[in-house]
């Protein structure tokens, strides 16, 4: 791989160990990868956090600090190094969990110890701390063309096909060896080549719901894997939460970074320039057949009817879906047997407390909670075995992480499960 | 003796060998293995339940969440991870954790991988020259 001068600087040292070690991460990277060159960015988003219980026993273990545990966890380098300030714009993603909510989530007080540490550390570095999966609801929004380095594959994918900025699917190495020296591998989908669509997907039924476009991202994602599906068809415009749990779905079933939508999306005016005169690799119907097919698969976990937790939020919750929730919930109460917890980043949070959505959440026995999910906290109420969510990456993800059962469904039909305990969802 | 030679370009350097553990379905990092034991969760994968602590893993590629490579990374830290990669799709997931796997690894092979590997299979790896020798199991 060929360096420019500044990032030939770094690796030999010149900014000191950790922005070297940065350095040789994204070197070795790249060279793995093939990627001829590294290029800037100026948009970082990553997690770092070491409140995870096998970082706790390591540092633990090895007496060390938190410098130590970015050095390991975020540089690869197993010799603890002193972490500088970060050199371009970078963002924390989300946390491992909501010390608002300690009691709910069960929550040692040393792993909230850890975790304000963390915090600390982080806003000493010159992260954002926005602890959510989805930056570009809280201010990260980046712009068509705009070569970031993100982790978070429903983000990823979002902001790669719904804005058009460009970014492959880091890890919380090359985001850590980003933040310090602001360089990632060219490589992927900062290339123009590498965005064309690979996979037609002619879409002949309506898409409506959120949970509807969360089955066609499951099925369109489990089919093309890591390639670029181009949906056409759609009739009606999706909105931001629409085309989040469409993202979140596919990069679950499947690898998927990038999608056009005819018409829709940025880099996808016409089907011509979708395929930029590229090869259809192969044409997949979307009729009700599939529809249900799809339905089946993320339905796959699930056969207790009595629910005793509702998880919604994943990813985090928009303020029109808080919105949505609270229209539903209103008049009703949360089931004496069952659990609603909905997760938003903790800048939508603040806006629904002004709204007074949250007093409506909480008035009737649910929580609105900020910086986690179940799957990426691993916290569900005390004793839950059957779960009900409205997307369906939670449902691919829940039940392998937490060994409980997981119904998926529409939002409406959750919040009839938050409130009556039962599971009466079905494909209309 | 029986032995197949594979060639192709090395990801990550390094010499290894060990029996090997072939799946056909891509790999999910975060919320797809324990990281603490290199065993397999993901809801309807094929090698559901089994560990690839000390195996040649040979699969398609990566799949899923961008917590990829930190799993793969937590399970070189508990002494799970897999002996060598052998894999066809090149991703970042994929590289950032071979990389951080600290594992041989290879891609791009003149002849399809999964077709010639089967579990159970004797395999070096010489990632450093891009040759994977394989024996294979007795039958």
């Amino acid at each position: 791989m060929k360096l420019a001068a500044d990032e030939q600087a770094m690796l030999d040292g010149k900014e000191g160990p950790a922005r070297q070690k940065a350095m040789d991460l994204l070197v070795r990277y790249g060279e793995a990868l093939g990627a001829a060159r590294l290029i800037d960015t100026n948009n970082v988003c990553g997690t770092m956090g070491a409140t995870m219980p096998f970082v706790r026993a390591w540092a633990e273990k090895h007496g060390a600090g938190i410098d130590a545990v970015f050095s390991e966890f975020s540089l690869d380098s197993a010799e603890a190094l002193e972490i500088p300030k970060v050199k371009v714009f970078s963002c924390h993603l989300q946390q491992g969990m909501d010390p608002a909510h300690a009691e709910q989530q069960a929550l040692a007080p040393e792993a909230v110890k850890i975790y304000r540490e963390g915090e600390a550390f982080f806003s000493r570095l010159g992260v954002q701390l926005m602890n959510t999966c989805t930056p570009y609801l809280v201010g990260n929004v980046p712009v068509k063309g705009e070569h970031c380095a993100w982790m978070e594959s429903s983000a990823v994918i979002y902001i790669n096909s719904v804005l058009g900025a460009r970014t492959n699917a880091e890890g919380r190495e090359s985001a850590g060896a980003a933040m310090l020296t602001g360089k990632i591998p060219y490589w992927g989908y900062h290339l123009d080549e590498n965005r064309l669509g690979s996979h037609l997907v002619e879409v002949e039924i309506d898409v409506r719901s959120t949970a509807d476009w969360g089955l066609l991202g499951y099925y369109v994602g489990e089919i093309v894997q890591e390639r670029v599906p181009v949906l056409n068809g759609i009739r009606q415009v999706p909105n931001l939460a629409r085309l989040k749990h469409f993202g979140a779905a596919a990069s679950s079933s499947g690898g998927v970074e990038m999608y056009h939508i005819v018409g829709v999306t940025p880099e996808a005016r016409t089907l011509e320039e979708a395929f930029g005169g590229g090869r259809v690799r192969a044409t997949i119907k979307y009729g009700e057949a599939e529809r249900r097919l799809a339905y089946e698969r993320v339905n796959t976990t699930a056969t207790d009817r009595a629910v005793d937790y509702v998880m919604l939020g994943c990813p985090h919750y928009s303020i029109e879906q808080i919105w949505e929730v609270c229209q539903l919930l209103e008049g009703h109460r949360v089931h004496e047997n069952c659990s609603l917890w909905i997760f938003t980043p903790k800048l939508v949070r603040d806006l629904a407390d002004r709204n007074g959505y949250t007093k409506i959440i909480e008035e009737a026995g649910g929580y609105l909670m900020t910086d986690t999910c179940s799957s990426v906290g691993r916290v569900v109420p005390k004793g839950a075995r059957v779960a009900a969510v409205d997307s369906a990456k939670q449902a691919h993800y829940l039940p392998a992480i937490m060994g409980i059962q997981a119904w998926f469904g529409t939002t409406a039909e959750c919040i009839e499960a938050a409130t009556t305990g039962r599971w009466s969802g079905e494909l209309r | 003796m029986n032995t197949i030679v594979l060639r192709g370009r090395k990801v990550v350097g390094g010499c290894a060998e060990g029996e090997a553990l072939v799946t056909r379905d891509r790999i999910s990092g975060w919320g797809g293995l324990d990281p603490r034991t290199g065993t397999i969760i993901e809801t309807r994968h094929e090698l559901r339940g089994q560990s690839f602590k000390g195996k040649v893993l040979v699969f398609p590629g990566a799949k899923g969440s961008s917590g990829w490579s930190s799993q793969f990374h937590v399970a070189r830290l508990a002494g799970v991870a897999p002996a060598a990669m052998l894999f066809n799709e090149m991703t970042t997931k994929i590289a950032l954790g071979a990389v951080v796997t600290h594992a041989p690894a290879i891609t791009d092979f003149d002849q399809d991988p999964l077709d010639v590997i089967e579990t159970g299979d004797w395999v070096r790896v010489d990632a450093d020259n891009g040759v994977v020798e394989i024996t294979k199991r007795s039958t």
